[in-house]
């Protein structure tokens, strides 16, 4: 886990098609859908479980609609 | 990773594509491509009909919308009059392998130096998912409900190879985004399609494998998966030219 502690990804959750990729390519099963949807109707995906991400980047790259950055984790004080 | 976002190259609005369709993806890489490049002011790229019809509306760098296939002659067109630019087409099958199949192949003939990017997702995903000359044996659309026969439709088309015999086509590859690794790959054959034509070799064209999920009646997963699977049994990926 090298990058562990450099990026995660952060979901605009607007512009997410609730496609799924991201969720199913993600290694560490760090990603989810709340079951929720966005103001398209769409079942958008989140980040559930910060601890586990990597930050390897595989869900910000799958993604089909420019719906994930990685960026900096923020430090936590 | 490092940081990683939208690329300058893509405009900051949502596209019309289906959830999990390819286009989306393959825009962002090409997008990508162009910023590594630093050749975004000397871009023009000529859009398709098809469902990437408003590719446009989501690139950030000139573009031309073409008829119907003819998007090869208007990219000829643009190349002669501006050859210091970086000219490339964006189609779909249907445009390239269908009713543009005679302009792909004599862009290709005379060795234009241009750059094609060709989306083959094996149907007509914006007119309602009909058969293709690229779809597979055996596979359901909205006019094969009985599936694509071979004896009645004829083979999935295989234009790639087909234009590798000619002499003025400087690279030819077939990629997938099917993965997370075909992706990186997909990326780095836009590259040296875009490439080539900068050092002038002549035509150069990447086709990739893309999902249609919405008419392949498949989740986006699944339709990874059946690209996988199934669709590079037909069309095996890798550098056919170049
Ligand atoms: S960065 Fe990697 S580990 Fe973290 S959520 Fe995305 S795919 Fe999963
Ligand atoms: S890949 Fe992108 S669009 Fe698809 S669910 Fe994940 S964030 Fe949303
Ligand atoms: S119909 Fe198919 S190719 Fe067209 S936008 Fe939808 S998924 Fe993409």
């Amino acid at each position: 886990m090298k990058n562990k502690d450099k990026t995660r990804p952060v979901i605009n959750k607007e512009r997410c098609k609730g496609c799924g990729l991201c969720i199913n390519v993600c290694p560490m099963g760090s990603l989810t859908s709340p079951g929720e949807v966005n103001k398209k109707g769409l079942r958008y995906a989140i980040l559930k479980n910060e601890d586990k991400c990597t930050g390897c980047g595989m869900c910000a790259v799958i993604c089909p609609d420019c719906a994930i950055e990685m960026r900096e984790r923020e430090k936590k004080s | 990773m490092p940081k990683f976002e939208k690329p300058r190259s893509m405009k900051d609005v949502a596209t019309h594509y289906c959830p999990g369709c390819g286009h989306g993806l393959i825009h962002r890489l090409l997008c990508e491509v162009i910023d590594d490049l630093g050749v975004r002011e000397t871009t023009v790229s000529v859009a398709p009909v098809g469902c990437a019809v408003l590719a446009y509306d989501y690139w950030d760098f000139d573009t031309m919308e073409a008829p119907h296939g003819r998007t090869p002659a208007v990219a000829t067109g643009l190349k002669r009059v501006m050859p210091d630019k970086l000219v490339f087409t964006y189609q779909g099958d249907g445009d390239l392998a269908a009713i543009g199949t005679s302009e792909i192949i004599h862009a290709g003939n005379r060795g234009e130096n241009i750059s094609v990017i060709f989306v083959n997702n094996g149907v007509y995903g914006m007119t309602g998912g009909q058969m293709a000359p690229t779809t597979l044996k055996g596979q359901t659309t909205a006019t094969s409900p009985h599936t694509r026969r071979v004896e009645k439709e004829g083979y999935p088309l295989k234009i790639t190879e087909m234009m590798a015999v000619l002499d003025g086509v400087a690279y030819l590859e077939r990629t997938s985004v099917d993965s997370y690794a075909n992706i990186i790959k997909t990326k780095k054959a836009i590259e040296k399609c875009f490439r080539a034509q900068l050092e002038g070799k002549g035509f150069s064209m990447v086709e990739i494998l893309s999902p249609c999920p919405t008419y392949w009646g498949m989740s986006p997963v699944e339709s990874m998966e059946r690209i996988r699977n199934e669709v590079v049994k037909e069309y095996p990926l890798g550098v056919i030219k170049g």
